[in-house]
């Protein structure tokens, strides 16, 4: 039955204040169909899927399911009309088990006692149905990544959903894993299920989706069939008219920067431990950290930021082994630390830019004298910084919490930079920009490295790793493999990071 | 219902919030006095009358404001750091028990260094004493908010200990109190023929001197970087236990004071009654300032209106003069909900 | 006189289980706000405010049993106030906790000198006498201690057998813990954050004031200003000790009422030489002993204090 409307979006328009997310969206979705939701980030995606979900509730505009109004804010309709959503963040609880997760409000509430016999055999059914297998009495917490996604699939498919919303899955996947979520859907859709994905990579979409839609700012800009466009199209109408690339040009590697020497650590909440880390950057080199997410990125991040100290093995900065390890020795040491959490981590949301850009440096002479800040050398240091790194606000003294997730960044990146650092820690440093601002955060990590930093670049996104790396290491389970070439074969690199051919000492 | 955070709050809304939230809860504790009998609008008007009638009413509500200052202060500057230091009615009656301990005899100076050094020793006192909760919640994980609600029990359970056994005052005629301090610990009076002292100028100096830290001091900006993000501001390499320590000084510091000026100031003698509930009243005085140090001034004053003109009103129309302690405790309330609509918008749809 | 004696004897274990009593009540409310999310300071205050309304309602000609089910509906009015602040609006659970004791405190003893205007001693009324089931109460040691009680210590402990049911067994149960630990999955899931979280905390707050009525109905006869006495702070210290687990904090509020107990006894008995206000500083420092135990290794229900707005990025 093709070409059967399943679902229907007409002029959805959504303000977030001042600015329009969504301005006269209208979209339809037929039966059996993949459909691929494309845009860069910012571009009002996500928050069209809510709108239609029902986190959020339109300004304007109408949802359909099968020719029947939707009632606004509401996921319980939405649920009950047969729409099911995978969220980028997965809306998991960690303290219960797979079988809780996927019960939870599917009995009806005031129900005597939960059916966990009748649940378990409905869900053992799916699982051989689709080839989703997990643990139903596992404990959410101790699940990989990829099996946390097969639960929230598996959850919208106990509820017989027949319209499945997924956003962004491919994020934290590896290419592999990525490959087997979409032969699933594949699956899915032969059975008859419609599927909307978010995505902003555009092999995605070319490699599995039926039809296309492309929003740019809050608007339609292009609705196609997949055969019938190519990916330099669905670019240039997801981009605009020019894309912003950072350039780059090669230098020598100076000495050596930063070298790791069998660095074992461990924290709570941190994903795996760090087992044997042994690595080392160069001034002027760019080392990509690549791998999935939870394989011990967030360790290391902390350990060069000062927050976690080691457990075993030396961290040697500029041939001066580094013993008392907390932030403000860091910084001391030269190096630049750019958080991947930018609002909770990286910054102060509720203090002002001037004192954000602060923030590392106001103990310094020049900046405070006898407890006292010297406001006037801080607020001209704002004001230049601000200046260089293009950082848009309403002024100094705006909160941080106002400005978009770029100009946060540079903020960051002004503060770090400024420094002058001899070794720059960059954690996921483009996650959830816009084009604009990702060119102009690599831009600004190249040139770190021309004058002279050496860069660590932890990142999920292997085209960002690829771009922008001289050498590439993959984090698998706390341990980091051989250095790669940036020539390296993409498949062999996302066989790595599922831990497949994996050998940390870096042969074959 | 909706709710919607406004793009940009207008200065207007700052400063009217908790004008417009002392007026909803006088609004609302007008019910009370309905019930009770009398005309709210007389009721009101007696209360501001008595509390601000006449020269001997304004002196009587600046001394009741003086400890609700330093409390106020306690708490504004603490609970900017995110320390949520409850217990200000205990580290009262620490700075009470210093001051009666070395001001009672132990140790005689001229009036000029003895009260200085009473004040010194109490807040130091209290700062130490407000220092183990504080050390429990960074150590132990141990919520500060109940242990040093707790704590406050178990100081008052000392204090009755002390004027009950080994501090009773033999010359007390049986009652449960400590020996007077000496005449050169008492603070002078301020205006003849009242109970105004010494403690109020002590007090402004110290909410001059919190609002000037607060905002020009490295110090200030620590404890309020640390209150806005703790872990951003671990991430960025600023001294978070200093700035928590010296929070925790301070604060217990400025409570004990409140206690050494009520002991030295007005009283006199240690006894169980010396505070009612200025720690806790103090919470309210730093919300309804949203912890400005000099707003805190403003509303100690104010809150010391409802107390001493409620006392006068009640001896008046017959009404119990809890009527006080319901109005602080809505206005707190109210004051919560102005900052709120201040930050947001409600839309009915 | 010798401790270990004093296991000996039924009268202590049975005024152990009385003194818990109003623990227990106040321990599963404050556990039921906390595991959807919501801390309850308040607690104090409703306790207070549970005290006074069930003793007036009595005094006024009420029923006893009328006299609780008008303190739990007073507990639950506290107990929607603090959430329309705290789920609704988001405000600090902190501050609209302590402002919900103040107001609780302070009204009570307001409402109560409304009732009385002139009194001296306080007036007394008829509490609830103790049960003495047939047979049961005839059972060797356990039948005193647990079936001599008063009604409203039995209700007290099938209460805990019931919220625990609640909690793990039933499709409510999964939907608040859900509540507390992830509050968007439970969104996602076609649940109703805000109105999961203000039931739980109205219900919990209704267990908190019928503790407090206990206190008035079935511990003493009379009301006292100032008489909850810190027992709401006790028992959120319970709630942390017993890791948000209804069976752990049954033992808890046990635990600390027996040593309330051994300290009343200890203080009736010996002229000691250790004044009886260190014994009555027993229970807290116990408390904060409890809290600083247990602290560090709480799984803490993941969103306790985070409030949910929906539809806000």
């Amino acid at each position: 039955m093709p070409n059967t409307p399943v679902l229907r979006l007409c002029g959805i328009t959504k303000y977030f204040g001042p600015l329009a997310a969504n301005d006269d969206i209208s979209l339809t979705l037929n039966a059996g169909e993949m459909l691929a939701l494309l845009g860069e980030n910012g571009a009002g995606k996500t928050t069209l899927m809510s709108i239609l979900f029902g986190h959020y509730v339109a300004d304007s505009g109408t949802v359909e399911v099968q020719g029947e109004a939707l009632p606004p804010g509401s996921p319980r309709a939405a649920l009950t009309a047969g729409v099911g959503m995978v969220h980028q963040h997965f809306t998991l609880a960690g303290n219960m088990t797979v079988l809780e997760n996927i019960m939870l409000g599917t009995e009806p509430l005031w129900g005597f006692r939960r059916n966990s016999a009748r649940a378990r055999a409905k869900l053992g059914a799916l699982m051989e149905r689709f080839q989703l297998r997990v643990d139903p009495f596992a404990m959410v917490r101790g699940l990989s990544v990829g099996e946390r996604q097969r639960v929230e699939i598996l959850k919208v498919l106990y509820r017989d959903a027949r319209i499945l919303i997924l956003d962004e899955p491919t994020a934290v996947l590896t290419p592999q894993e990525s490959d087997h979520l979409f032969a699933t859907l594949r699956e899915l859709v032969n059975q008859g299920v419609s599927v909307i994905f978010i995505t902003h990579k555009l092999r995605e979409v070319m490699a599995a989706s039926d039809r296309c839609v492309v929003l740019r700012h809050g608007r339609v800009v292009l609705e196609t069939s997949t055969k019938a466009t190519s990916a330099e199209e669905l670019a240039k109408a997801m981009v605009g008219a020019s894309i912003p690339q950072a350039t780059r040009t090669p230098h020598p590697h100076g000495e050596e920067v930063l070298f790791l020497d069998r660095v074992n650590a461990s924290a709570p909440d941190r994903g795996a431990s760090l087992n044997e880390l042994t690595l080392s950057v160069r001034a002027h080199e760019i080392l990509g950290i690549a791998g999935v997410s939870g394989n011990g990125q967030a360790l290391l991040a902390d350990l060069l930021s000062g927050l976690v100290a080691p457990a075993g093995g030396n961290i040697v900065l500029r041939g001066q082994t580094v013993n008392h390890l907390t932030p403000a020795a860091m910084i001391r040491a030269g190096v630049g630390r750019v958080p991947d959490d930018r609002t909770g981590t990286g910054l102060v949301a509720d203090m002002t830019v001037m004192e954000n850009l602060s923030t590392e440096i106001y103990r310094l002479p020049g900046f405070s004298k006898r407890g006292m800040l010297n406001f006037k050398a801080l607020a001209s240091r704002a004001a230049q910084l601000m200046d260089v790194f293009d950082i848009r606000c309403a002024g100094p003294d705006a909160p941080v919490r106002k400005l978009s997730g770029g100009n946060m960044q540079k903020l960051i990146l002004g503060r770090v930079l400024s420094q002058g650092p001899h070794l720059i820690l960059a954690n996921q440093p483009t996650w959830g920009l816009d084009v604009g601002a990702t060119a102009a955060v690599h831009q600004h990590l190249l040139d770190a490295a021309r004058r002279g930093a050496g860069v660590i670049l932890i990142s999920e996104d292997l085209d960002e790793l690829f771009q922008l790396s001289d050498r590439i290491q993959v984090m698998y389970q706390g341990r980091l493999s051989a250095p790669q070439d940036t020539s390296v074969d993409r498949a062999r690199l996302g066989l790595m990071m599922s831990g497949q051919t994996f050998d940390h000492r870096g042969a074959a | 219902m909706r709710l919607e955070p406004r793009e940009s709050v207008a200065l207007g809304w700052q400063v009217g919030a908790p004008l417009l939230a002392v007026i909803i809860a006088m609004a609302l504790c007008s019910g009370l006095i309905l019930w009770a009998g009398a005309s709210p609008l007389s009721a009101w008007g007696l209360l501001l009358k008595g509390a601000l009638g006449s020269t001997f009413a304004l002196t009587e509500t600046l001394t009741r404001a003086t400890p609700l200052i330093f409390t106020g202060l306690a708490v504004a500057v603490a609970f900017r750091a995110k320390l949520w230091n409850i217990g200000g009615e205990g580290q009262f009656y620490v700075g009470a028990c210093m001051a009666t301990w070395l001001g009672t005899g132990l140790i005689t100076l001229p009036a000029w260094l003895m009260i200085p050094f009473l004040f010194l020793t109490g807040a130091l006192a209290g700062g130490l004493f407000l220092l183990i909760p504080t050390w429990l919640k960074t150590q132990l994980k141990a919520d500060e908010v109940v242990t040093t609600l707790l704590l406050n029990f178990v100081v008052l359970l000392v204090v009755n200990w002390l004027v009950f056994g080994p501090w009773k005052d033999p010359m007390a005629m049986g009652w449960p109190q400590a020996a007077p301090v000496i005449d050169q610990a008492m603070l002078p009076i301020l205006v003849p023929k009242s109970s105004l002292h010494l403690g109020f100028i002590l007090a402004l100096a110290c909410a001059l001197l919190m609002w000037w830290m607060m905002r020009f001091t490295i110090w200030g900006f620590e404890i309020r970087a640390v209150g806005a993000s703790l872990k951003a501001s671990t991430f960025a390499g600023m001294p978070v236990r200093a700035t928590i320590i010296r929070t925790a000084l301070l604060s217990g510091g400025l409570a004990a004071m409140a206690g050494v000026s009520e002991l030295c100031g007005v009283k006199g003698y240690l006894t169980l009654d010396l505070s009612p509930g200025f720690g806790y009243s103090g919470i309210v005085v730093a919300m309804l300032a949203a912890l400005h140090p000099l707003g805190v001034v403003l509303s100690a004053i104010f809150i010391a209106v409802i107390y001493i003109g409620a006392d006068s009103m009640s001896r008046a129309i017959n009404i119990s003069n809890y009527i006080a302690d319901v109005t602080t405790a809505v206005c707190l309330l109210m004051v919560l909900l102005a900052m709120f609509l201040t930050r947001y918008r409600i839309r009915w749809k | 006189m010798d401790i270990l004696s004093l296991f000996l004897e039924t009268g202590f274990w049975l005024a152990m289980v009385r003194m818990a009593t109003p623990l227990i009540f106040g321990t599963m409310g404050e556990l039921i706000c906390e595991r959807a999310g919501v801390l309850n300071l308040g607690i104090e205050g409703i306790m207070a405010a549970g005290c006074m309304s069930g003793w007036t309602w009595v005094f006024l000609g009420g029923t006893l049993w009328g006299g609780v089910l008008f303190a739990a509906c007073v507990g639950a009015a506290l107990g929607l106030l603090h959430a329309v602040f705290t789920v609704h609006l988001g405000l600090s659970q902190h501050v609209t906790g302590l402002g919900i004791t103040m107001l609780g405190v302070s009204l009570s003893s307001f409402v109560f000198r409304m009732v009385l205007p002139q009194v001296t001693t306080p007036p007394k009324i008829v509490p609830f006498a103790p049960l003495d089931i047939p047979v049961l109460s005839t059972l060797p040691f356990i039948g005193p201690v647990l079936f001599s009680q008063t009604a409203l210590t039995l209700l007290a402990f099938i209460l805990v057998g019931v919220t625990a049911y609640v909690l793990l067994r039933t499709p409510l149960g999964l939907a608040l813990r859900m509540v507390g630990e992830n509050p968007l999955a439970a969104e996602a899931q076609g649940l109703s954050v805000l109105g999961l979280r203000t039931g739980a905390v109205m219900v919990g707050s209704a267990f908190m004031a019928v503790g407090g009525a206990f206190l008035t109905l079935a511990a003493f006869d009379a009301f006292y200003i100032g008489m909850v006495n810190g027992r709401g702070w006790i028992c959120i210290a319970l709630v942390v000790f017993s890791s948000w687990k209804p069976g752990k904090a049954l033992l808890g509020a046990l635990l600390f009422a027996a040593f309330d107990a051994i300290q009343m006894r200890v203080q009736q008995q010996s002229i000691s030489a250790i004044p009886y206000q260190f014994y009555l500083m027993l229970p807290y420092l116990c408390s904060i002993l409890a809290l600083i135990t247990m602290s560090r290794k709480a799984a803490y229900p993941k969103a306790l204090l985070v409030p949910f707005r929906k539809g806000e990025r």
